[in-house]
């Protein structure tokens, strides 16, 4: 952006950093993007019973240059990804991409000419988020881990590179289990399938064997 | 419109103040689902660990959304995963696909794959939300082994299906307990 890629890192900017993405994750401002039913539990999480405004984000911004967050809600067809891909253009950064429900993330089951597969054809996603639709819980789920990633984010190409010199790959649990008051994290942690705690499962498709197919 | 018409509208303002708050502090607190909540799935075992899954693939058939991956293979003497012929070599399924419709659930002859009421599934990457069969597969129970071994609890697979919860007693699961999902957490 400007100072920060120029200076050495250090003591100064590795603070500057957390404040500056506690800021942009205590608000991020979402941009409605509601195409199908997957908005209806959108609006519901934006309700008094889910409370997105928890979390500083209660206004579902219709201009796209005071949003931070797009949230795409529904099928994506192929008429509509320009328009989106134009939205998309006009948010000012740092802007972030959260793809809800299959139908955004992959086409679900709307395999044909006339749905995009997946709104990362057309933008880069920062969460995918698989449900048809998801609940408001998993919503706020996908934006806690959201979240989290944000607060992760290197600031600067020095800083980039310093954190992948590290190697360190993100971890992110199930929000119940992440924000579990101290006394109920056990009693959690015991329903959650064992595999889903650890935030990466034991196992996901080497590239090698997807390449043999 | 009355004259207080205005001051009416304030009322209910100010009656709401000390009405129970309706909202739920979800990542703090925990609120489950509705006990049958289609969530992700599981592949259950046998009392002996062994894997009911016998890699007919209906579940794959069933799928609207083309969501489901399944291989079968054969058993071996030497080498066996599941009573009976076959089992699922490798079983795959896409959450990105996934609508938790059930179907699969409906298909599967063995009530080997079930549906689980956990959710929070949101990740950052594609990859990772193919489920394989490692992430799918139940947790070890008690009185349960990892495969492959033999048939623990009787000559062929006839005496799984005939006989399962009486053999799943046998093994020490208590009563009232099963061994096909996880514990179903119903709305207090």
């Amino acid at each position: 952006m400007g100072l920060e890629e120029k200076l050495p890192s250090g003591v100064l900017l590795a603070s500057v950093e957390k404040l500056a993405n506690w800021s942009r994750q205590s608000s991020l401002w979402p941009a409605t993007f509601g195409l199908a039913c997957c908005a209806i539990e959108m609006m519901t999480s934006g309700g008094p019973r889910y409370d997105l405004s928890r979390f500083g984000m209660e206004v579902f911004r219709a201009s796209p240059r005071q949003a931070d967050l797009m949230i795409v809600a529904g099928r994506v067809s192929q008429k509509m990804a320009p328009v989106l891909r134009q939205i998309y253009d006009q948010m000012s950064e740092p802007k972030w991409v959260l793809s809800m429900g299959v139908c955004a993330s992959s086409g679900g089951m709307f395999n044909n000419y006339a749905i995009v597969q997946g709104v990362d054809h057309i933008v880069p996603v920062d969460m995918y988020l698989p449900g048809c639709p998801p609940r408001p819980e998993m919503l706020i789920d996908a934006i806690m881990k959201l979240h989290e990633k944000i607060k992760h984010e290197p600031m600067g190409p020095n800083r980039a590179k310093l954190k992948a010199e590290k190697g360190e790959e993100l971890a992110l649990p199930p929000s119940s289990v992440a924000h579990a008051s101290a006394k109920t994290r056990d009693e959690r942690l015991r329903t959650v399938p064992p595999n889903e705690v650890e935030g990466k499962r034991s196992s996901t498709i080497p590239l090698q064997l997807l390449e043999e197919r | 419109m009355g004259m207080f018409d205005p001051l009416k509208g304030f009322g209910v303002t100010f009656a709401t103040m000390f009405k129970k708050v309706v909202t739920e502090q979800y990542p703090e607190d925990f609120y489950p689902s509705a006990p049958r909540w289609h969530g992700r799935h599981q592949l259950n075992r046998h009392p002996d660990g062994l894997e009911k899954c016998v890699g007919c693939e209906l579940c794959a058939w069933a799928c609207p959304a083309d969501a489901i991956f399944v291989e079968g293979a054969d058993n071996t003497e030497e080498e066996r995963y599941s009573p009976g012929e076959r089992y699922g070599f490798d079983y795959q399924i896409n959450y990105l696909r996934c609508i938790g419709c059930g179907l699969c659930i409906e298909a599967c002859p063995t009530r080997s794959l079930t549906m689980v009421n956990f959710y929070e599934l949101a990740d950052d990457d594609r990859r990772k939300l193919i489920y394989t069969k490692e992430d799918l597969m139940a947790p070890l129970l008690p009185g349960m082994e990892e495969p492959p071994h033999p048939m623990r609890l009787g000559e062929n697979e006839q005496d799984y299906y005939v006989q399962g919860p009486e053999l799943a007693r046998g093994r020490g699961v208590p009563e009232g307990e099963t061994v096909e999902t996880s514990k179903e957490e119903a709305i207090q």
